[in-house]
This record gives C-alpha cells, sequence and structure tokens, in this order.
C-alpha cells in the first residue's frame, strides 16, 4: 500500500506539471523546455525559504510566481526578441541552471524537521484519530504523515485542476486556446497574440513551479538537477492522459491529464519494483513518449495498407 | 471613409527575390460603399488589403479610417475597426474550437478579454438566433469544432463573425474563390445580404468578373502595384464583364509592350 500512495501522491504533486504543459504544449502548442528548469526553481525558493523559517504555504506561493516571471520571460525571449521557440526554451533553461544554484547556494539543500504544506492537514488528522500514528485506508494501515500528505496534494490538485478549467473557459482563457490554434484569426479578432503567448507561458511555468515546490517538500529535499527529464515526463502524462479521457472538452481534457500523471507514476513504481534501474528510467519514458507519438501514424499506414490489400484481392 | 496616401511596399528589398507589390496607392473609400479590387496575379491586390489590415508594415505612405490614422497601428489593434474573411476558408476560424467559442470571441472583438465565462446560456442563444439565419442548419452542431465543417460552411461563419459587431470597413479577400461553385454563388449572396443591411463599407479582392460587377458600386483594377482603372457611379453601372476583360487586354498589351522593347534596347545598346 504504501508504494501504490506514494505513486498516488507524486502523481497528485506532477499533475500541476502536466496541466502547466497542457497549457504550453496543447493549447499554445509552444515546445517550452523552460519547464526543466521552473521545475527546480519552484523547488529550490520553497526550499531555502522553509529552511529560514517561512511559512510553507508563503513559501509555495512565492515559489509559484517565480515560475510565472520564468515563464513570460520565455515568452518575451520568443515574442519580443523573435527568438525560435525551442530556442527561447533551452536559453532560459540554461539561465535558470545558475539562478537556481545561486537561489540554493549548493546543489542540494535537505529539508530534515522543517515544516510542509501538509503540516496542518497532519495536525487535523492526528486529532481526529486520537493521537494514532497509523489509520486504516481500505484495511491497510498508513502512517498518518504519508496519508495527510496525499490528502494535501489531492486538494491542491483539484484545486488548481478546478480553477484551471474556470479560467480556460473565460473570455481570456478563450483566447488564449485560440492563440494556440490560429494566430491569424486570432488577430483578426483583435487579440494580441503574443500577449497570449507571454500569459499562457507564464501560467504554465508558474504551474510548474508550483509542483516544483510541492515535491520537494514532499521528498524532503531540493536539489539542482531535479527537474532535468521533467518535460519528458509531463508529455509522457499528457499522452496517456489522452488515450484514458479524450479531449472532447476542457474538463476532460484536464480530469486526463491529472489521472494520465497518476497513471504514469504507477507504471514508473511498478517497472521499478520489478527491477527497473532507475538510471534507466528516463530512456524508458523517451523511448515511450517516441512510441507515443509515431504509433497513430504507423497504425494508420498499416490499417491503410491491410484495408488497400483487401480492396486489392 | 478610408484615406489611403502614396502607400508603398516592397518585399524582400535588395534581393533577388525583391517584390514591388506597392507603389505609391493612393485611394479614397467613401463611408457605405463597396468597392470590388481586381487586377492580374500579382497586381498587389491582395497586399493592398493586408497593408490595410495591418498584416505587416507599410514602407512609406498613410492610412486614415473615419479620422483615425492607423498606419502604425498593430494588426490586433487594427481589427477593432476592421472586420476580415480571407481566401483559405480555414484562416478565419480556430478549428480546434467549437462553433461557440469561435463566435464567441468574434462577439467581443476589441472589448476587454474579461474574467468572465465566455459561452453563457444567454450568449448561446444569442449566438444560435444568428446562425439560424444563415439556414445552414449549424445551430445544432454549437459545441462542434468548428474544423469538422465543410470550407463553405465555415466561411459563411467568417463571414458573419467578422461583421458580428458592425465593423467600419470589411475587408475580403477572395473569400469565395476557393469553394465549389455552388458555394461560392450562396457565400456570394450572403455577402451582398449582409452588407445591405448592416450599410458597410467593404472592400473585397476578386478574380471572378462577374462578381465585380454584380455585387459592388466602384471597381478599381490594379497593375504592377498601381491603381490603373477606376470605374465609379455612372461608370460603374455601365461596365460589363466584356469591359473589364478588354482593360486587362489593354494592360498586358501595355506590359508586353513594355518588355519587348527593353529587349530590342538591350540587344541595340548593351
Amino acid at each position: 500500500m504504501g508504494i501504490v500512495l506514494s505513486a498516488f501522491t507524486i502523481g497528485l504533486i506532477l499533475a500541476a506539471l502536466t496541466m502547466g504543459m497542457l497549457i504550453s504544449f496543447r493549447m499554445l502548442r509552444f515546445t517550452d523546455i523552460t519547464v526543466d528548469g521552473s521545475f527546480t526553481l519552484g523547488a529550490a525558493v520553497a526550499a531555502v525559504m522553509i529552511v529560514n523559517g517561512w511559512s510553507p504555504w508563503l513559501a509555495t506561493l512565492i515559489a509559484t510566481a517565480t515560475g510565472l516571471v520564468a515563464g513570460s520571460i520565455t515568452g518575451l525571449l520568443y515574442t519580443r526578441f523573435k527568438i525560435q521557440m525551442i530556442l527561447s526554451g533551452i536559453l532560459m533553461m540554461t539561465a535558470l541552471y545558475s539562478i537556481n544554484l545561486r537561489i540554493m547556494g549548493r546543489s542540494n539543500i535537505p529539508l530534515l524537521d522543517t515544516s510542509s504544506v501538509s503540516g496542518s492537514t497532519e495536525h487535523i488528522i492526528s486529532s481526529l484519530s486520537g493521537e494514532l500514528n497509523r489509520i486504516n485506508i481500505l484495511g491497510w494501515p498508513v502512517s498518518i504523515t504519508d496519508f495527510s500528505v496525499f490528502l494535501t496534494a489531492l486538494i491542491i490538485c483539484v484545486l488548481a485542476a478546478i480553477a484551471l478549467r474556470w479560467f480556460l473557459l473565460t473570455h481570456l482563457g478563450t483566447a488564449l486556446r485560440a492563440s494556440g490554434n490560429n494566430p491569424q484569426m486570432v488577430r483578426a479578432q483583435g487579440i494580441n497574440h503574443n500577449l497570449m503567448i507571454v500569459l499562457g507561458l507564464s501560467l504554465s511555468n508558474g504551474l510548474v513551479a508550483l509542483s516544483g515546490a510541492l515535491l520537494a517538500q514532499y521528498q524532503g529535499f531540493a536539489d539542482v538537477q531535479m527537474g532535468i527529464g521533467m518535460m519528458v515526463w509531463g508529455l509522457a502524462s499528457i499522452i496517456i492522459g489522452e488515450a484514458l479521457t479524450g479531449t472532447r472538452s476542457i474538463g476532460l481534457t484536464i480530469a486526463g491529464a491529472v489521472l494520465g500523471t497518476i497513471f504514469f507514476r504507477l507504471l514508473i513504481a511498478i517497472a521499478l519494483r520489478w527491477g527497473l534501474n532507475p538510471n534507466d528510467l528516463k530512456l524508458v519514458t523517451a523511448v515511450f513518449v517516441f512510441l507515443a507519438l509515431v504509433a497513430p501514424i504507423w497504425v494508420k499506414s498499416l490499417r491503410k495498407s491491410i484495408w488497400g490489400g483487401l480492396r486489392n484481392a | 471613409m478610408l484615406k489611403i496616401k502614396e502607400l508603398c511596399k516592397t518585399f524582400s528589398p535588395g534581393t533577388v527575390n525583391e517584390v514591388r507589390a506597392l507603389r505609391g496607392v493612393t485611394l479614397e473609400i467613401q463611408e457605405g460603399s463597396f468597392t470590388a479590387v481586381i487586377g492580374t496575379n500579382g497586381s498587389g491586390k491582395s497586399t493592398l488589403l493586408n497593408a490595410v489590415a495591418g498584416s505587416f508594415e507599410a514602407d512609406s505612405g498613410s492610412m486614415e479610417l473615419f479620422g483615425r490614422i492607423i498606419t502604425n497601428w498593430p494588426e490586433h489593434k487594427r481589427a477593432l475597426l476592421i472586420g476580415r474573411v480571407f481566401q483559405n476558408p480555414f484562416a478565419g476560424t480556430a478549428a480546434g474550437m467549437t462553433i461557440a467559442e469561435n463566435i464567441g470571441m468574434a462577439m467581443r472583438r476589441g472589448q476587454r478579454w474579461s474574467l468572465r465565462t465566455a459561452i453563457t446560456k444567454r450568449v448561446r442563444e444569442e449566438i444560435s438566433d444568428k446562425v439560424k439565419t444563415l439556414k445552414m442548419g449549424l445551430e445544432d452542431r454549437l459545441d462542434n469544432p468548428i474544423g469538422t465543417l465543410s470550407g463553405g460552411q465555415r466561411q459563411a461563419l467568417t463571414l458573419l463573425m467578422a461583421t458580428w459587431l458592425k465593423p467600419q470597413l470589411l475587408l475580403l479577400d477572395e473569400h469565395t474563390a476557393a469553394l465549389d461553385p455552388k458555394t461560392a454563388a450562396k457565400v456570394a449572396e450572403l455577402t451582398r445580404e449582409i452588407i445591405t443591411r448592416e450599410k458597410l463599407t467593404a472592400m473585397m479582392v476578386t478574380h471572378s468578373m462577374q462578381q465585380a460587377v454584380d455585387l459592388p458600386d466602384r471597381i478599381i483594377m490594379m497593375h504592377k502595384g498601381n491603381i490603373v482603372e477606376d470605374y465609379k457611379d455612372e461608370m460603374k453601372a455601365r461596365a460589363r464583364v466584356s469591359d473589364l476583360i478588354k482593360a486587362f487586354e489593354r494592360v498586358q498589351k501595355l506590359d508586353l509592350f513594355d518588355s519587348s522593347v527593353a529587349e530590342l534596347l538591350e540587344q541595340q545598346y548593351v
């Protein structure tokens, strides 16, 4: 049960990252690799603030805000300075690596014996359960600490998902989605296309930084390397999510992103349990995303050759 | 009223691909008039429309729309005053979004992009009522992605969107050229209907001489980045397709003359 709960918890925490990438990758159609840097940025800012005695909630909030800034800078590089899409992200990601080291002061900050956002939840649950340190979930004993982290992640994730859905259905959100869909049309409707890209990337990286801040608190440390490969993980989650729920509506797409992330974490947990070398994880993920991207084309041509063959017979 | 003065635009200047698309175009369009712009390929007629819409910055010259100098306005700001329908039926709508969402954006063209829910029940009813007037049965498909519609349906919707909030100027860039003849006729009829009903000021680039004679009340012909013929008022009333074709042949002959003379001179003097 422990391993499943931890997969769910990490899944819920990383769902914020996936939702963020949903905005950049799927809505704006912007391949934004800033993610790898802004994820660590969120973790770094939150870790440093918590170690220095700030409230974990405030630390998480400020970490999210730094992500918003990082994303908007990538957006400005692309719109204002006409730097290629991929390159704007790479520049920002590279710059963030040094910035993150500066913020942290060293490459790793442990968060031992510090409070985290799940602290208050834990307090409430333990007072309800009568000072036990384990409770029963579906017949499994689970430590209250683990369960309260899970619950906190769930609440934050659901709130973020609801807020994102609400936003994407407003006038502004509609304009933002259309910006990725058809820039020419958007300008013809009097919408500042460049502004929408900056706004979208900003929101996207804000969510990513939030995810990083939460993960640092969950795993008990922030590491300058923790963001590497996050973008591909997010992609894999988006793809799985789309397979699970489809994209018929905004609500379903967002639900898919959340479920996809959890499902992906479960798959990873199982693979690691079966003896997959953790060092191979990123390779396996990259191969998975590759297959998910090309499989539809293969299936299509395969179907065509089979049906074509039948017709000729 | 639209006033264009000495408008010039050269694409890729200083390279082998240099194209002097607009060479000092001066034009005045009266309020409430419907002008057709015709001309040979590469005559600069689409460029003229795009220059007015703000797709690119003009090299020199000025544009004034109902008293406002719009020469340096970015495209999205001009869209507050100008409605557009493109030649490509897929260009005017966002394919991945629903019909209602697309129209919802057009309903707020030029207004603030607020954090209110875009498609409320009231907005839906308003959209449904107006879409019904197209008589295409689209009012039952408001939640379908607009990409699932045919080119003609999308072009009709784009026209509806461009004129939803009365624009000070409507720009139509060969908006029926990519459609099959029957659909093209329907969209052309719809165009005439909307322009007369809303008393719009409009400019339409077209390749169809028949359309130029039938729909508008003024025809200008462009050639090599300039206006060479201008049929107004009585002259337009008398103009027939054959007259336009004659005018075409005249400028083309002039062209032929130019290049053959140049060649002759070259042989003699170079």
